[in-house]
């Protein structure tokens, strides 16, 4: 017995991190195709529900913000702006919080049975990812139909850069906060917290011109607001959605210093995904006696 | 490295320890509390597995017997990759599957045959294995025609026959059997018996952990007592089974 070669041997529960999603692709497939057609079971809508919640939450901002507060006044085609922008943070939020529940809500499983643990929160946000894909498509059809966008390849690769920024944020913090709600559920509350602040911490409901008028005074304020990952991702959907809509003088441009804070928000979206994937292997050990 | 006389083994477990927390903190407020008051951790938690080594050829059949609490099903679980040892190592050598507590990947308004996909993908098959296997599947667990419709209008037995039949259809090298053959009726669990046996005639290993003496009688040949966390006996079934009924 003193002959063993363990090369040929597995560590039971050791996985390869985030990279086992794409060996187990398959499995990671039928997981969101089974939350995908769980969701709206035995909901006479159904997928309507997908495109009235968004539309409720623009047409109360649009009146509120836009109308009350008269944002419609300072920003041209404000409804184009208040959308393009809003569809990130409901990505963001919807992600995030389906991310961070993912571990806990399936108990059973992660209790009983080995997997991939990383594939429940990835799983989780690309299911979110679909549910955002019609507000994508009513975002496309209102700035074709009622403000004459015109697509173009800088568009279209700035939408899915944008794209690919948050989910690769909400990958990494999705990971973290998916892994220590498992020991401390405080994280859920957290979580929260931070969904609502996200609807606030980014030029939807006013533009960074306001937040740079706003901070004169202390301009590493707007450096920190402006190199937020998501802050990033809505500046780039306004970008690509409403900037060609309206007319030169109307628009406002990127901020100075733009590339910097694209910069920045990339080093934070690298430090999350690696904090975030360290802490979930760290925490992954102890899931089936901590649950 | 010389060639190894004898075929390598399946698992390997060496000198496995495990704790768990009597009470686990449940908020950041306990955890912060427990830090203040410097309990050793050691403190909070008592010894599930302690000191366990044995090791599984391939094509072997072994049983894990002692009674509730002696850290039978922790072994389980630490094969299975669910758990992760404190202190020692477990390795495995192949396609490790369990039925432990079948039915866990099941989801109660899914139909028969989606939640059939889903927890065969949960077990490890691809989907070209699973459309192999699906009639073989729907045919061993008689589950007929109710297949095309939601699991939670099941009885429990057809749940558990499908669950189970889905389990045992899985491609593997290891099998990880745990209580799961107090399910079904009679002669279903005589059908789950024979599958049992012609896979282990196969050359499939398995690890089982069964109250049944029947049962494990027919199907292991070696048995390991486990009492308190530790390996009181590892040797053939039948003196396995008296020790474990020695007081």
């Amino acid at each position: 017995m003193t002959q063993i070669d363990y090369s040929a041997f597995d560590i039971p529960g050791r996985g390869r991190g985030i990279l086992d999603v794409v060996r187990y692709r398959y499995l990671l497939g039928v997981l969101i195709s089974k939350s995908t057609s769980l969701r709206y079971r035995n909901s006479v809508l159904g997928w309507f529900w997908s495109y009235v919640r968004p539309t409720i939450q623009f047409f109360v901002y649009y009146a509120i913000v836009g109308g009350v507060l008269g944002l419609h006044k300072q920003v041209e085609a404000f409804p184009l702006y208040l959308f393009s922008g809003i569809v990130v943070v409901n990505l963001f939020n919807e992600a995030f919080g389906a991310a961070t529940r993912s571990i806990v809500g399936n108990k059973a499983l992660v209790r009983k049975i080995y997997l991939p643990r990383e594939l429940f929160p990835i799983s989780a946000i690309v299911g979110a990812f679909i549910h955002f894909l019609p507000q994508l498509a009513v975002l496309l059809v209102v700035a074709v139909f009622l403000f004459g966008w015109v697509p173009s390849f800088a568009s279209i690769g700035m939408v899915l850069a944008a794209l690919l920024l948050v989910l690769l944020f909400i990958s990494g913090i999705g990971l973290f906060f998916s892994a220590v709600n498992v020991r401390f559920r405080d994280a859920s509350n957290i979580v929260d917290i931070v969904r609502t602040v996200a609807t606030w911490s980014s030029p939807i409901l006013y533009t960074w011109i306001m937040v740079r008028d706003a901070t004169v005074g202390a301009p590493w304020v707007f450096h920190l607001y402006m190199s937020n990952p998501v802050t990033v991702a809505v500046e780039m959907f306004h970008q690509a959605f409403w900037e060609p809509a309206v007319a030169e003088r109307f628009r406002h441009g990127w901020p100075p210093e733009m590339a910097w804070y694209g910069g920045a928000a990339l080093v934070i979206i690298a430090f999350s995904l690696v904090v975030g994937q360290l802490v979930f292997r760290r925490c992954e050990r102890t899931f089936a006696q901590d649950l | 490295m010389s060639t190894p006389a004898s075929p390598q083994p399946r698992i390997i477990v060496e000198h496995v320890s495990k704790w768990f927390n009597k009470r686990s903190a449940r908020s950041m407020k306990d955890a912060f509390i427990a830090l203040l008051r410097r309990q050793s951790i050691r403190s909070r938690q008592f010894q599930a597995l302690n000191d366990v080594s044995f090791t599984i050829g391939e094509g072997e059949s072994v049983a894990v017997m002692g009674l509730n609490g002696s850290g039978k099903s922790t072994t389980l679980k630490l094969v299975s990759g669910v758990l992760e040892p404190d202190e020692g190592r477990v390795f495995t050598r192949g396609r490790v599957a369990g039925l432990i507590e079948v039915g866990a990947g099941f989801h109660p308004d899914l139909t028969g045959r989606e939640n059939v996909f889903l927890n065969a993908a949960i077990l490890g098959m691809s989907e070209k294995e699973t459309k192999a296997r699906f009639d073989e599947i729907v045919a061993f667990s008689e589950i007929g025609d109710f297949i095309d419709q939601e699991v939670k209008h099941y009885s429990s037995g057809m749940f558990m026959r499908l669950a189970f039949s889905v389990a045992i259809h899985v491609e593997l090298d290891v099998l990880l059997v745990d209580e799961v053959l107090s399910v079904g009726d009679a002669p279903f669990r005589a059908k789950c018996n024979a599958k049992l046996k012609e896979l282990a005639e196969k050359g499939v290993t398995m690890m089982v952990v069964s109250h049944s003496k029947g049962q494990i009688k027919q199907l292991c040949t070696r048995g390991i007592v486990i009492r308190k966390g530790v390996v009181v006996f590892d040797g053939p079934i039948v003196e396995a089974l008296e020790v474990l009924e020695a007081p």
